[in-house]
C-alpha cells in the first residue's frame, strides 16, 4: 500500500500530526485557523503549480530550471494583454501561450540541440528577465480583478471546506482541479505511463516504438503551458499587477518542493501547502506582534525552510533516472 | 518461397569505423539463424538496422516482401519484428505488467485498463510457459527473469521475426539451456529467429544456419552440420586460433592479498557480498568465475577501496588496507583494471597521456610539490604507447578518439606498469578485439610471472578457464568452491555458477 | 584548451551582431533611435578615455565574477547564486574598510579583501557542504542562499553597520587606506583581475589540485577510481568559487562604491554567469567577453540620459548574446564545431 503510493512511513506520521494540530486549532479558534489556512493556500498554490511544471518536465527526463523565466514572461504578456484588451480571460490565454512558446525554446535547446539542461534553463531565465525589464512600462492596470467567491456546497464541508473552497478567485479554483488532473494523467493514462518510462529509461520506450523526442517535447510544452498559467495566475488574480522580477526565486523553491514531494504531483502539492502554511503562520505571528524578530528574518524564513527541506530529503529520494540526460540512440 | 527477412547490400559507417559493409542476409519462416562474430564485428549494428534503431547508410531491408522505412522502430514493429536487447530495455521502477504493455497499452479512452493488461500478461506468460509475477517490480527480479520479461515483451506483438542480441551473455548455463529450448519452440511455431552470439557451442546446439561477420563484412554462411567449433572459430577470427593461452606453471609464493570476512552492500543497499574470505598468492592468477550480478563488482570495488566494507578486512602484503580510500589502497601496491572503462577507467575528454597517468598524476615524477611535470608525463606516455601498441597518431589526442580495444590498452598499460603487488582485473577483455585480447592475456600472465598476485574477475568462463591457476566460483555473494585451474571441468564449473552443488 | 581563432571565435561575434540587430528593432519599436543608442554605447563604453577607464574598472570586476563561476564549472558545479556571495564579501570588506583605523594601505586592503573572500567562501562552501553531505543541488541551494544573504546584509546595513544620522540607509565610508588606487587614471582592479585569470588558468593546467577538480568536473566515477575524493573536491570547488565571488564584492567596494548599499551590487554575480558561459569555462577566454560587457554596463546610464532608451536594454542585449552564443544553431550556420558546454547533469549529488 505505502510502496504503491510511494509514501514513506514518516511522511504518513507527519501528515497525521499536522492534521491533528489543524483540528485542535480549528476547535480552539475557528476563525483565526481558517484565515491562516486560507492564506497558506494563497501562498502555496502558485508554488504547487510551478512545481507541476518541474514534474511534467522531469518525469519525461528534462530538468527545467527555467520555470522562473517562463512565469516571468507569461505574467508579463498576460498582464499587458489584459490591460490593453481590458479582458482578463484574453490575458490568461496569452499567458498560457507565452508559456508554451517559452518552453518550446527550452525544449529545442535541451531536446533537439541536446544542450546542457541547466545552462538552457539559465538562458531562459536571463532572457526572460532581460526582455521583461526592458519592455516594462509603469502605470498599467488591469480592468477589474476577478471577484473572490465561495464555492457553494464544497465550501461548507467542515475543516477543509473553508480552506480549499472559499474566498479564492477562479484561477485558484482551476489550479485546484489541475493538480489532481496531472496526477491522474501521470499514473492512470497511457501518456503518463509513456512519460514515466521515457524519464526513467528512454531506451525502453524507444524500443517499444514510443518516440522519446515527441514525448519529451509535448511534456515540456505542456509544462510550459502550466508555467504560463501560473504567471497569469499571479499577475492577473493573486497580485493583480506585474512587477519586475516578481518571481523572486519561487521557480527554484518550486523545484525544491518537487524534490520534497518525490516528483509526485500530490506530494509536491502537499509540500507546497505545508510551505505556504509555514509562511502564513510566520506572517500572522508578525502581524500579531507575538515576536519581535526583525522583518528581514521573517522574509528569510521560506528560503531557510527550502534548504532545510532539501537537506532532509534530497539525498534520500530517487529522481527520474534519465532526468538531465539528452537521449542518444544507442550505437553499434 | 518468399523470405521472411531479406537484407540487401546494407552498409553503415560510424565515425572512424565501417560497422557494416555491403551485407546481404535472408531469414526464412521458422528458421533459426545465428549471427556469429567477434566483438566489434558489426552484428549489433546489423540487427539494430533491421529493428530501426540504427539508420543504415545504404541498402534495403525487406520483410515479407515489403521494404521497410530505414531508422523507424515503429515501422519495424508494425511489420512483425520483435527484439530482445543485449542491455535490457526495462524500466526498473515499474511493474512487470507496465513494462510489458509499454508502447501498446490496453486502454479505454486515454486510460490504461490495468486489469485487462494484467490478465493479458498472465495469459501471455502461460501460453509460452514463461512464468513471471505480473505485479513484481522489475528492479527486484533476477537477471534471468528480466530477460524473460524482454522475451514476453517481444512475443506479445504476434511477431514473425524475433531478434535476440547476445541473449546468453548474462545467463547461467542452466538458464541458457532453458533459453535455447524457448528458441526452438518459437521456431517450431513458425517464427523466424535471428540471434547474435559469440558462443560457439550455442550455435552448434540450436542454429539451422550460421552467418559469420568479421570487421563489418560477411565472411560466410554455413550450417552446424557442415562444420565444427574450430571451423566456426576460424571463420570468425580469420585465421587459425589457439583457443588456449600459452603459459608456464605458476610459482605461487606468499599470500599477497588476503580478504577476510568481507561483506559489502550494492547501490540499492542490499547485501551483495556476504562474509567473503579469499587469499591470493604472489605469482598466481586466481580467477573468479560467476554469472554477472553475483557480487563480483561490489567485491572488486570493496577490495580497491571504492566501496564501503560493512564487515571484514582486506590485507595487502600483510598490511590492512584502508576502507573507502582508493588512493590509499593504490599506494599500497594494488592496481585495478575496472570493469567499466568508459565510466571508471578513463576520462574520455582528457588526452591519452593524462589517462595513462590518471592515478599517478600526483606522484613523482609526474608532479613535484603539487606542480605537474608535463615532460615526465609525456616521456612516460610515449613509452607506454609504443610498449602496449596503442594505435593513435599522438598521445596528445583525447582518449575518446580511440577504439574500444585501444582504450582498454590504455587502462591495462597504466595498471600493469606500476609494479604492483596485487592486480585486480575485472572483465579485462570486454568489448575488445581478438588481437587485443591475446595481448592483454599475455600481459596478465607476464605480470603473474613477474611476481604479482592477479585476481581475475570475468563473466567469460573460457577466459577464466584458460588463464587461471586457481578458480573460485562465486554465487550469491559467496564463494561456493575453489578448484584447481589445471583440471577444471567446464560443465562442473557451469553447474557451480548456477548455484547447483557440483 | 586551445582557442581556435577562425570559426569558433566567429560565433560570439556573430551572436553580438544578431543581438544588436534584434535590440535595434525593439528600440525602434519603442520609438527611439537605435543608431543613436548604439552610438552612445560605443562612445561611452569604448571610445572616450573616461569611458574606457570606467569600462576597464567594470571589466575587472566582471572578470573576477566570471572567474568565480568558471572555477565552479570546471569542477562540475554551477554556482548560479554567486550574487549572494558577492554581497557578503562586499559587506565584509566594507566593514573592515571603515572599521580598522591607522594601518597602511598595503596591509589594510589585503586584510579587507581576504576577509571579504572568506565570507564569500563561507557561503559558497556551505552550499558545497550541503551538496557533498546531503545531496542538495547547488543550483537550488545557492539561489536560496542568495535571498538569505540579501536579507542578512539588509538587516546589518540597517542596524549594526548603519551610518547614523543619514536619511538613506548606508554604511560609513570605507577609509582611504582601503581604497584601491588608480594608476594614471586606470583601475588597478583590472590588472588584479587579469593576473587572477592567469593564476586560475595555471592552477587548472599545472597543479595537481586543479587537475583533481577538473577531473571531478569531467567524470566523477573515474575521479573516485583514480583516488580523488569527490566530496572534498565539491566542497573545495564551491569554497573557492565563493571566495572569488566574495573577492569580487570586496574589490568593487574598494575601487568603485566606497561604501555599502546593497543595490550597488545587483547583477554582478549574474553577469558573471553570462561571462563564464561565453568564455566556455576557460579563465583566459572569458576576458574579452568581460570587457565587452563592462563597456555595455558602464554606458548603461548614458544610454538613458542621451538616447532616452531604458537602461534595461543592456540586460536584454546580454541575454540575446548569451542565447545566440550558447544555442548551437548560429554555430552550425558558421560551421564551427565547438562543443556545447556542460555543467553537471541531473539532480544526483
Amino acid at each position: 500500500m505505502l510502496k504503491r503510493f510511494n509514501i514513506k512511513p514518516w511522511q504518513l506520521i507527519l501528515g497525521v500530526v499536522l492534521l491533528g494540530v489543524w483540528i485542535y486549532c480549528y476547535i480552539a479558534n475557528t476563525d483565526i485557523t481558517n484565515s491562516v489556512v486560507a492564506s497558506g493556500m494563497r501562498f502555496g498554490m502558485p508554488l504547487a503549480l510551478a512545481a507541476m511544471v518541474g514534474i511534467m518536465c522531469e518525469r519525461s527526463g528534462v530538468i527545467n530550471i527555467g520555470i522562473e523565466g517562463t512565469m516571468l514572461l507569461s505574467g508579463f504578456t498576460g498582464f499587458y494583454i489584459a490591460s490593453w484588451s481590458k479582458n482578463i480571460v484574453a490575458g490568461l490565454m496569452i499567458a498560457i501561450l507565452t508559456g508554451i512558446l517559452t518552453s518550446f525554446v527550452h525544449a529545442m535547446m535541451t531536446i533537439q540541440w541536446k544542450m546542457d539542461q541547466i545552462i538552457a534553463g539559465t538562458i531562459i531565465n536571463i532572457l526572460a528577465s532581460g526582455l521583461t525589464s526592458f519592455l516594462y512600462k509603469q502605470g498599467s492596470t488591469i480592468p477589474n480583478s476577478w471577484p473572490i467567491f465561495d464555492i457553494p456546497i464544497l465550501g461548507q464541508i467542515p475543516f477543509i471546506g473553508h480552506a480549499f473552497f472559499t474566498q479564492q478567485g477562479p484561477i485558484q479554483y482551476l489550479g485546484l482541479i489541475l493538480i489532481p488532473a496531472i496526477w491522474v494523467m501521470m499514473y492512470k493514462t497511457r501518456w503518463g505511463l509513456r512519460t514515466r518510462a521515457v524519464g526513467e529509461n528512454p531506451g525502453s520506450a524507444d524500443t517499444a516504438g514510443v518516440s522519446v523526442i515527441k514525448v519529451r517535447m509535448i511534456n515540456v510544452m505542456f509544462g510550459g503551458a502550466i508555467g504560463g498559467f501560473v504567471g497569469g495566475f499571479i499577475c492577473l488574480e493573486l497580485v493583480g499587477s506585474f512587477s519586475k522580477e516578481f518571481t523572486a526565486g519561487s521557480g527554484f523553491t518550486a523545484l525544491a518542493l518537487m524534490i520534497f514531494g518525490r516528483w509526485n504531483p500530490m506530494g509536491a502539492f502537499a509540500a507546497a501547502i505545508l510551505f505556504g502554511l509555514a509562511q502564513a503562520l510566520s506572517t500572522q505571528l508578525q502581524i500579531f506582534g507575538v515576536t519581535n524578530i526583525p522583518n528581514q528574518f521573517i522574509t528569510m524564513l521560506p528560503y531557510v525552510f527550502t534548504i532545510v527541506v532539501l537537506a532532509v530529503s534530497a539525498g534520500k529520494v530517487r529522481p527520474p533516472a534519465a532526468a538531465g540526460k539528452s537521449y542518444e540512440k544507442e550505437q553499434a | 518461397m518468399e523470405a521472411l527477412l531479406r537484407i540487401e547490400h546494407l552498409s553503415k559507417s560510424f565515425p572512424g569505423v565501417k560497422a557494416n559493409d555491403d551485407i546481404s542476409i535472408e531469414v526464412h519462416k521458422g528458421e533459426i539463424v545465428a549471427l556469429l562474430g567477434e566483438n566489434g564485428a558489426g552484428k549489433s549494428t546489423l540487427v539494430k538496422s533491421v529493428f530501426g534503431l540504427v539508420k543504415p547508410d545504404s541498402g534495403t531491408i525487406t520483410i515479407k516482401g515489403e521494404e521497410i522505412e530505414p531508422g523507424d522502430t515503429a515501422a519495424a514493429i508494425r511489420h512483425g519484428v520483435g527484439m530482445v536487447h543485449q542491455h535490457f530495455q526495462l524500466v526498473p521502477v515499474m511493474s512487470v505488467v507496465e513494462n510489458i504493455i509499454l508502447g501498446d497499452e490496453p486502454h479505454k479512452g486515454v486510460f490504461v485498463t490495468k486489469k485487462a493488461a494484467r490478465e493479458e500478461v498472465i495469459a501471455l506468460s502461460a501460453r509460452y510457459g514463461l512464468e513471471v509475477d505480473p505485479d513484481a517490480f522489475v528492479e527486484d527480479l533476477p537477471v534471468g527473469i528480466q530477460q524473460r520479461i524482454e522475451i514476453l515483451k517481444a512475443l506479445r506483438k504476434d511477431i514473425d521475426l524475433l531478434i535476440l542480441d547476445e541473449p546468453s551473455a548474462v545467463l547461467t548455463p542452466h538458464e541458457i539451456d532453458e533459453l535455447l529450448e524457448v528458441i526452438r519452440k518459437l521456431a517450431a511455431s513458425g517464427v523466424g529467429i535471428l540471434f547474435i552470439t559469440h558462443k560457439l557451442h550455442e550455435v552448434m546446439a540450436v542454429a539451422d544456419r550460421v552467418v559469420v561477420l568479421r570487421n563489418g563484412k560477411l565472411v560466410g554462411t554455413t550450417t552446424p552440420k557442415e562444420t565444427n567449433e574450430e571451423g566456426l572459430a576460424q571463420m570468425m577470427v580469420g585465421r587459425n586460433v589457439v583457443l588456449s593461452v600459452e603459459k608456464g606453471p605458476a610459482r605461487a609464493k606468499e599470500v599477497a592479498l588476503e580478504i577476510k570476512d568481507l561483506s559489502v552492500k550494492d547501490d540499492r543497499h542490499l547485501d551483495a557480498v556476504t562474509h567473503f574470505s579469499l587469499e591470493v598468492r604472489a605469482g598466481e592468477i586466481l580467477g573468479i568465475a560467476g554469472v554477472e550480478g553475483n557480487g563480483q563488482r561490489e567485491l572488486v570495488e570493496a577490495i580497491c577501496g571504492m566501496r564501503h566494507r560493512q564487515t571484514g578486512t582486506v590485507k595487502v602484503s600483510g598490511k590492512e588496507s584502508p576502507d573507502m580510500d582508493p588512493r590509499g589502497v593504490h599506494l599500497m601496491g594494488v592496481s585495478h583494471i575496472p570493469e567499466d572503462r568508459e565510466k571508471d577507467g578513463l576520462v574520455s575528454s582528457y588526452s591519452i597521456a593524462d589517462n595513462l597517468t590518471l592515478n599517478q598524476f600526483n606522484l613523482k615524477p609526474f608532479s613535484v610539490k603539487g606542480i605537474r611535470d608535463f615532460n615526465a608525463r609525456d616521456e612516460y606516455a610515449d613509452r607506454l604507447v609504443k610498449e602496449f601498441d596503442i594505435r593513435t597518431p599522438s598521445f596528445q589526442n583525447s582518449a575518446s578518439s580511440l577504439s574500444g580495444g585501444n582504450k582498454q590498452k590504455v587502462v591495462v598499460a597504466r595498471e600493469l606498469t606500476q609494479n604492483s603487488h596485487v592486480i585486480v582485473a575485472s572483465q579485462p577483455t570486454r568489448g575488445v578485439d581478438v588481437g587485443s585480447i591475446e595481448f592483454i592475456h599475455k600481459q596478465l600472465i607476464s605480470a603473474r610471472d613477474g611476481g604479482a598476485a592477479v585476481l581475475l574477475v570475468s563473466a567469460e568462463l573460457d577466459e577464466i578457464l584458460s588463464l587461471s591457476d586457481r578458480i573460485a566460483v562465486m554465487f550469491g555473494g559467496k564463494i561456493v568452491a575453489i578448484i584447481d585451474g589445471q583440471d577444471a571441468d567446464r560443465q562442473y564449473v557451469g553447474r557451480l555458477m548456477a548455484g547447483l552443488s557440483g | 584548451m586551445k582557442f581556435k581563432i577562425t570559426r569558433d571565435a566567429l560565433v560570439p561575434i556573430a551572436s553580438v551582431l544578431v543581438a544588436l540587430a534584434i535590440g535595434a528593432i525593439l528600440i525602434a519599436a519603442q520609438g527611439h533611435s537605435p543608431m543613436q543608442a548604439y552610438h552612445v554605447l560605443i562612445v561611452k563604453g569604448f571610445q572616450s578615455t573616461s569611458g574606457l577607464q570606467a569600462t576597464l574598472s567594470k571589466a575587472g570586476i566582471l572578470i573576477i565574477s566570471g572567474l568565480a563561476i568558471t572555477f565552479g564549472l570546471r569542477a562540475g558545479l554551477f554556482n548560479i547564486g554567486a550574487q549572494g556571495q558577492v554581497l557578503s564579501g562586499a559587506l565584509a570588506f566594507t566593514y573592515i574598510g571603515y572599521r580598522l583605523h591607522g594601518i597602511p594601505m598595503w596591509i589594510h586592503i589585503p586584510i579587507a579583501l581576504i576577509f571579504g573572500a572568506a565570507c564569500g567562501a563561507l557561503v559558497g562552501g556551505f552550499a558545497g557542504f550541503l551538496k557533498a553531505t546531503r545531496g542538495v543541488h547547488e543550483v537550488i541551494s545557492t539561489i536560496m542562499l542568495n535571498s538569505i544573504m540579501a536579507a542578512i546584509v539588509d538587516y546589518l546595513t540597517q542596524n549594526q553597520f548603519r551610518l547614523q544620522g543619514q536619511p538613506n540607509t548606508r554604511t560609513p565610508d570605507i577609509l582611504h587606506s582601503a581604497r584601491l588606487p588608480h594608476i594614471f587614471g586606470y583601475p588597478t582592479g583590472f590588472i588584479i583581475a587579469v593576473l587572477l585569470a592567469i593564476v586560475i588558468n595555471w592552477v587548472f593546467k599545472r597543479t595537481t589540485i586543479g587537475f583533481e577538480l577538473d577531473t571531478v568536473g569531467r567524470n566523477r566515477s573515474a575521479s573516485w577510481y583514480a583516488g580523488i575524493s569527490v566530496k572534498k573536491s565539491i566542497v573545495l570547488g564551491m569554497l573557492v568559487s565563493g571566495a572569488i565571488a566574495g573577492f569580487t564584492g570586496g574589490m568593487f567596494s574598494s575601487e568603485t562604491t566606497g561604501y555599502f548599499v546593497p543595490a550597488f551590487y545587483s547583477g554582478i554575480g549574474f553577469d558573471g554567469i553570462t561571462i563564464a558561459l561565453l568564455g566556455r569555462a576557460n579563465p583566459i577566454a572569458l576576458i574579452p567577453g568581460a570587457i565587452f560587457i563592462g563597456g555595455m554596463r558602464s554606458a548603461q546610464s548614458a544610454i538613458q540620459f542621451e538616447a532616452g532608451v531604458s537602461p534595461d536594454i543592456i540586460n536584454l542585449l546580454l541575454a540575446l548574446v548569451l542565447f545566440f552564443a550558447t544555442a548551437p544553431f548560429l554555430a552550425k550556420l558558421i560551421k564551427s564545431n565547438a562543443k556545447t558546454l556542460t555543467t553537471t547533469s541531473g539532480w544526483g549529488s
